[in-house]
């Protein structure tokens, strides 16, 4: 090794200087980029996450500092009390079994009803099978205010305005894009399973409860959050259809005490956030199947 | 004789289908039932339905009253819808554009395997999944002119008048369109999946070729990416047009009917005004409006969306 060292020309040396100068200019460049993404990220990270110290903050702030100028980011004290408070002051427990019950039975009738869609979808043949998907698609694209009238004239001609089906049942009979998701999963799992479950006698039935849906949890999984956040959250439906206080959900619960006492943003703060927990303690557990679903109805949709 | 020969072997081409294929077309239609009863009752019959129901007047209180186009008419006079159509293009473009910017931008960052990535995307996500009211309530707090956040940074950064934002008719859609930024972490999550699968080769080509990062950006990056973001581009703009709820929670159409969309008038008219007629006008209204920006964005498309040929069929 040594021997060569000598024997190397100046152009070859002056060569190797070239090479070793670009190699640093483009190091620096290098690093100056990775400087500008890490200060971007963290800066946006910052932004994003800020709203939610500063709900936790205003949370435990005590009346009086809710409306200081100019405001203050952290508490004096931390108010626990606020969220006893805050929950007490109207049947929140009421608000939280009625939320229960419609977001766990949307997310047993999405389940059922669009597995099965979708295994027809998926897995069938028939001639207007492309074109009825078609229509699915169709009725992804149809914005909530067009049927929303219709849809209210319907259930109260059903005398059902004040109760809790209006919220429940729409969801037993499919949800375009949940069965759009599904049916994007079942496509992925090979044929030859069913060809050979087929084979030993399997009834279709069974080929959907015994092959296809035990190998989609994870989708599955996807949809029972994506319907859990969607129902959790959601307000419009309860604001239409929901008259007595006792049958009000959560969202609704917040927006009547929003309306009765509205200087009290402690308080109100502490609630909405005990109302988001749920969403963001599933987040939290199961982002791996949030992002899933996003990229398989995202990338899919076409 | 010609047009027999033509005839007969189309028909050939469609047999009579083997008992077989009939019972599993049977049984497909017995999966997808649930649908079929969920697309009567709540996707094409209401949409029949609004249609109808817009050429009469009803209270539900008294039996409907056939009214022809008088809804209509009186809607082209409605100084209101006129507002409400404005503020609604108003809210779409500026939240849509500002949204996949924004997404877009994260979802570039992100890719650059950068250390903490499952760290920041979570940071960034996040916000995207809580929604509703409690987050309104929470952006009223932040935009409040005196005791907001929003203001307090902006004074401290040396702003001498900052905005009322909600109080404010110039601010208050400004003010919403950013708070609708804070959810881009979902359609960035799309993006990243997007850009995570474009195939190395590609780059190593342009690579190869000569091209430099910002050329690779515009030659592989935008074209390979380009269907994403046009799929994004028009379910962000038909969520835009419903998002209605957040809009009814913080400002409820205020100030100055600064944010009075159309749907928010609409379900005035039909849920505080009890007039399901003119309610049901309204929303082919704002249907044919969202038919026609669906129809534009697909036609401008054609000159940016590069579809390559094996995906344009999902």
């Amino acid at each position: 090794m040594k021997v060569t060292a000598p024997t190397q020309s100046a152009t070859q040396i002056d060569d190797q200087r070239a090479v070793a100068q670009a190699k640093s200019r483009k190091r620096t460049l290098w690093l100056i980029g990775k400087l500008l993404v890490y200060g971007l990220l963290i800066g946006g990270a910052i932004v994003f996450i800020i709203p939610f110290m500063w709900m936790l903050s205003t949370s435990l702030k005590p009346a009086e500092e809710v409306f200081t100028y100019p405001p203050q980011f952290l508490p004096t004290f931390f108010l626990w009390h606020n969220y006893i408070d805050g929950w007490t002051i109207l049947p929140f427990n009421t608000f939280l079994i009625n939320s229960l019950i419609v977001t766990i039975a949307n997310v047993v009738g999405n389940l059922i009803s669009c597995s099965i869609v979708a295994f027809g979808f998926a897995r069938l043949r028939a001639r207007a099978s492309n074109f009825l998907f078609i229509m699915v698609l169709g009725t992804l694209m149809i914005p909530r205010e067009v049927t929303i009238v219709p849809t209210f004239i319907l259930f109260s001609q059903l005398k059902l305005v004040n109760t809790l089906w209006p919220l429940i049942l729409p969801a037993w009979l499919g949800y375009p894009f949940f069965i759009f998701l599904l049916r994007q999963f079942f496509m992925t799992i090979p044929r030859d399973l069913d060809d050979a479950a087929r084979i030993d006698g399997a009834s279709t039935w069974k080929i959907f409860t015994a092959i296809i849906l035990p190998l989609s949890m994870p989708a599955l999984a996807t949809v029972a959050i994506f319907a859990f956040i969607g129902n959790w959250n959601n307000l419009l439906d309860p604001l239409i259809y929901l008259r007595s206080e006792e049958l009000y959900t959560l969202a609704l619960g917040l927006n009547l005490f929003r309306g009765q006492n509205f200087t009290a943003f402690n308080q109100l703060m502490a609630v909405s956030i005990l109302t988001l927990l749920p969403v963001l303690v599933i987040f939290f557990v199961a982002q791996k199947y949030f992002v899933r679903g996003v990229a398989l109805t995202g990338m899919g949709g076409r | 004789m010609q047009g027999a020969q033509s005839v007969a072997p189309r028909r050939s081409k469609r047999p009579k289908l083997g008992w077989q294929a009939r019972r599993e077309e049977r049984e497909f239609y017995l999966f997808i039932s649930p649908w079929i009863v969920g697309f009567v009752l709540f996707g094409a019959g209401p949409i029949i339905g609004s249609l109808v129901l817009s050429f009469t007047e009803w209270s539900l209180l008294d039996p409907p009253k056939w009214v022809g186009l008088a809804n209509f008419r009186q809607l082209l006079a409605d100084q209101f819808v006129k507002i409400a159509l404005f503020n609604t293009i108003y809210y779409g473009l500026g939240s849509v554009t500002l949204g996949v910017t924004v997404s877009f931008l994260l979802a570039l960052l992100l890719n650059q395997k950068v250390f903490g990535q499952a760290l920041f995307r979570t940071v960034f996500y996040l916000p995207s999944v809580v929604s509703g009211i409690a987050v309104a309530l929470l952006w009223i707090n932040i935009f409040n002119p005196d005791f907001g956040l929003l203001n307090q940074v902006l004074r401290t950064l040396g702003v001498q008048n900052p905005p009322g934002w909600l109080v404010s008719p110039q601010w208050a859609m400004p003010a919403l369109i950013l708070m609708s930024v804070w959810s881009a972490g979902g359609s960035m999550v799309i993006y990243l999946a997007g850009l995570q699968s474009i195939p190395e080769h590609l780059y190593e080509a342009a690579s190869i070729d000569g091209a430099g990062p910002w050329s690779q950006f515009w030659n592989v990056t935008v074209p390979m990416m380009s269907p994403i973001i046009f799929y994004n581009l028009i379910v962000g703009f038909i969520t835009s047009l419903q998002g209605f709820v957040q809009i009814f929670v913080m400002t409820n159409g205020g100030p100055a009917n600064a944010t009075l969309v159309i749907g928010l008038y609409l379900y005035r008219n039909a849920f505080e005004f009890f007039k399901m007629g003119y309610a049901s006008a309204i929303s082919w209204v704002l249907f044919v409006v969202i038919i026609a920006i669906t129809i534009c964005q697909f036609i401008l498309a054609r000159r940016w969306v590069y579809y390559e040929g094996d995906l344009t069929r999902s």
